[in-house]
């Protein structure tokens, strides 16, 4: 948790320090609405103090920032304090989904690799791992929306709901607990809005599985065979165990670790925002008011994404490192030697 | 290294496909010859103003682009940029990896905490809105796109070189040379960093698939190469109006959209499967598993 203050100070002065390359006028001119207000540049870099020293400027921000003011979103035009919680359902939806399928995918490809070292098996899950890793994301996004709603005639659509069900679920027969559709549709019971919002998710999180579950099964594998490698495996089959139990039960359990620890990355970066899917699937989630406010110059925006993604890394790091504790024994803390 | 290589089918399949791009960039103004109205050759000649992507033609070998722009001089200058990106990019890591990972490892101390905790801040950060941000400032260009991902990249590098020099600096070989009166200078470039360059070199062939692909997503983004520059990333976002044809033949602009990711997809799985050969021949401990 110590981590925390050192590296949001760093990455938050690292972008500041980027932002400052441009002129006083040049950022004085993102206040700016109208052609008319053109003439009051130099009234807007003084009032917000745009021509004043870096470090100035940066405690000014930071100030503001403590007492929770992070800014106004143009891309949104909402108070940046609101446009987080507002994004956010749609991107853990994608996350939600597509970190079980792609770690259970992973875990149970890797161990079959494993098991199955140098047989056709681990030739096959090889290939498709490379493969894996070297399709661009966003040309598979649009491939698959190239079949599945341009030739299927709009079976997987982009975007995160259909017009008459988006209006539908802001009426009052729907009530939005969570803002996460699948969830609030099934606490609604309503059958119609989970299907429609199934349909949305499958082309991202398919999109987003491809490549990440070649790199957990990559390395569930090494990991496997090298827990295979060890003393207690030899004794397990000296014993005489199936070697179903010996794989599932003794080895895999070991192997897990590390699997575990890039899961939670994994979700660290899914939840602060898979920027190339939602912006392919338009799925306005915080990765694609990231990308908007990169191209659009917004600032405010761009900072706060900053603060909040490298919160959550860290926060999830502290999360693995308690995870370890429920897998291996032997890191749990405070408990001594029996 | 060249017999271990042809053994295994699929590092020779990375070896050609290389080869084949090294190939088509070399002889890019053989193959895609630069028309003489034309002041740039990086910039694709566009054949009118239109914006619905033309078929393939006898005069346009892979039809047009939105803009039509050709495709087929595109997709073949393209590989110049994504050569440029790839090498620049790994190189610049590299040196940077080397100096600031051994200045770190070999005199340890508050230089070691300070470039240890920027590399920290670095790490925790999503790549992906790091190089957006710094590429937003400095403009459009395939400069800024190369600048951001060194900045993106050095990190991992300055860690691995400092581990290895820290395990090293223990050595009996390092202490013999310090006893017999070397500088601090002459042990690292003479006796610590030949012997952790090669975990470095491994890192590399396996990166560089990466960093082009990263490339190429910024340039999709709207963040990368100018508009109309021969680059594969901008090529297939040209065509992300294009997914979708008319009712009667929806995958009528097929084109514009699959072979810009094709060349992408084929640049960088060639330097995979050479990585991935590149790790088992150096690294046999690695291999074995």
């Amino acid at each position: 948790m110590l981590l925390l203050i050192p590296v949001l100070l760093g990455v938050t002065l690292f972008i500041f320090g980027i932002t400052m390359l441009f002129s006083p006028m040049e950022r004085a001119t993102l206040y700016v609405t109208s052609v008319r207000q053109l003439d009051n540049l130099p009234s807007i870099i003084e009032r917000y103090g745009l021509d004043r020293p870096f470090f100035i400027q940066y405690g000014t921000w930071l100030g503001q920032v403590l007492r929770g003011n992070l800014g106004w979103s143009t891309v949104i035009s909402m108070p940046i304090a609101k446009a987080i919680p507002h994004l956010l359902p749609a991107t853990l939806e994608i996350a939600i989904f597509a970190v079980p399928v792609i770690v259970l995918l992973g875990i149970f490809l890797g161990t079959k690799a494993a098991a199955h070292k140098d047989k056709p098996l681990d030739h096959g899950t090889r290939i498709l791992a490379i493969l894996g890793w070297s399709l661009p994301s966003f040309w598979l996004g649009l491939i698959l929306l190239m079949f599945f709603y341009g030739y299927f005639r709009g079976f997987l659509p982009p975007g995160r709901l259909s017009i008459p069900v988006d209006i539908f679920v802001d009426s009052a027969g729907f009530t939005r607990y969570t803002h996460i559709n699948t969830l609030d549709a099934i606490i609604n019971l309503n059958g119609r809005v989970l299907l429609d919002a199934l349909r949305h998710l499958i082309l991202p999180v398919t999109t987003i599985s491809v490549i990440n579950t070649a790199f957990i099964m990559r390395l569930m594998r090494s990991s496997m065979l090298e827990s295979l490698g060890k003393g207690y495996i030899l004794t397990a089959r000296a014993k005489g165990l199936a070697e179903r139990i010996v794989i599932n039960k003794h080895a895999r359990r070991n192997a897990l670790i590390p699997v575990i620890t890039v899961s939670g990355y994994l979700f660290a970066g899914l939840a602060s925002g898979a920027v190339i899917t939602e912006t392919i699937f338009s799925f306005k989630g915080v990765g694609w008011w990231a990308w908007q406010a990169a191209i659009r110059l917004d600032i405010a925006s761009v900072l706060s994404f900053a603060l909040f993604s490298a919160t959550l890394f860290v926060v999830i790091n502290l999360v693995v490192d308690i995870l370890y504790t429920r897998v291996d024994p032997r890191v749990r803390l405070g408990q001594g030697v029996q | 290294m060249a017999r271990q290589l042809a053994k295994n089918p699929l590092s020779l399949a990375g070896v050609i496909i290389i080869a084949i791009f090294i190939i088509i960039a070399v002889f890019a103004p053989l193959i895609a010859p630069t028309p003489a109205t034309q002041r740039d050759p990086y910039m694709i000649p566009r054949d009118g103003y239109y914006s619905e992507p033309e078929p393939p033609s006898d005069e346009h070998v892979f039809g047009t682009t939105e803009g039509q722009y050709d495709i087929f001089y595109g997709v073949i200058w393209g590989a110049r940029s994504a050569f440029r990106v790839a090498l620049v990019v790994m190189g610049v890591t590299i040196v940077l990896g080397l100096v600031l990972g051994s200045l770190a490892g070999y005199f340890g101390g508050l230089l070691d905490e300070v470039i240890m905790r920027i590399t920290d801040i670095f790490l925790a950060f999503p790549w992906l809105i790091l190089a957006m941000a710094i590429t937003a400032v400095l403009g459009q260009s395939l400069n800024s796109v190369m600048i951001a991902l060194v900045i993106v990249w050095w990190p991992a590098y300055a860690r691995l070189v400092r581990g290895d020099i820290l395990a090293l600096r223990e050595e009996d070989y390092i202490e013999a040379a310090r006893g017999l009166g070397a500088s601090s200078w002459r042990v690292i470039v003479r006796h610590v960093l030949p012997n952790s360059i090669y975990p470095m070199l491994i890192m590399a062939s396996l990166d560089i698939g990466a960093v082009v692909l990263s490339a190429a997503a910024l340039s999709f983004l709207g963040l990368g190469a100018p508009e109309g520059y021969a680059d594969w990333g901008q090529m297939t976002q040209f065509a992300q109006n294009w997914i979708v044809g008319p009712l009667d033949n929806p995958l009528k602009y097929w084109f514009a959209v699959f072979i810009p990711g094709a060349f992408i997809l084929f640049f960088v799985l060639g330097w995979n499967l050479l990585g991935d050969a590149f790790r088992d021949i150096f690294d046999p401990r690695l291999a074995r598993r």
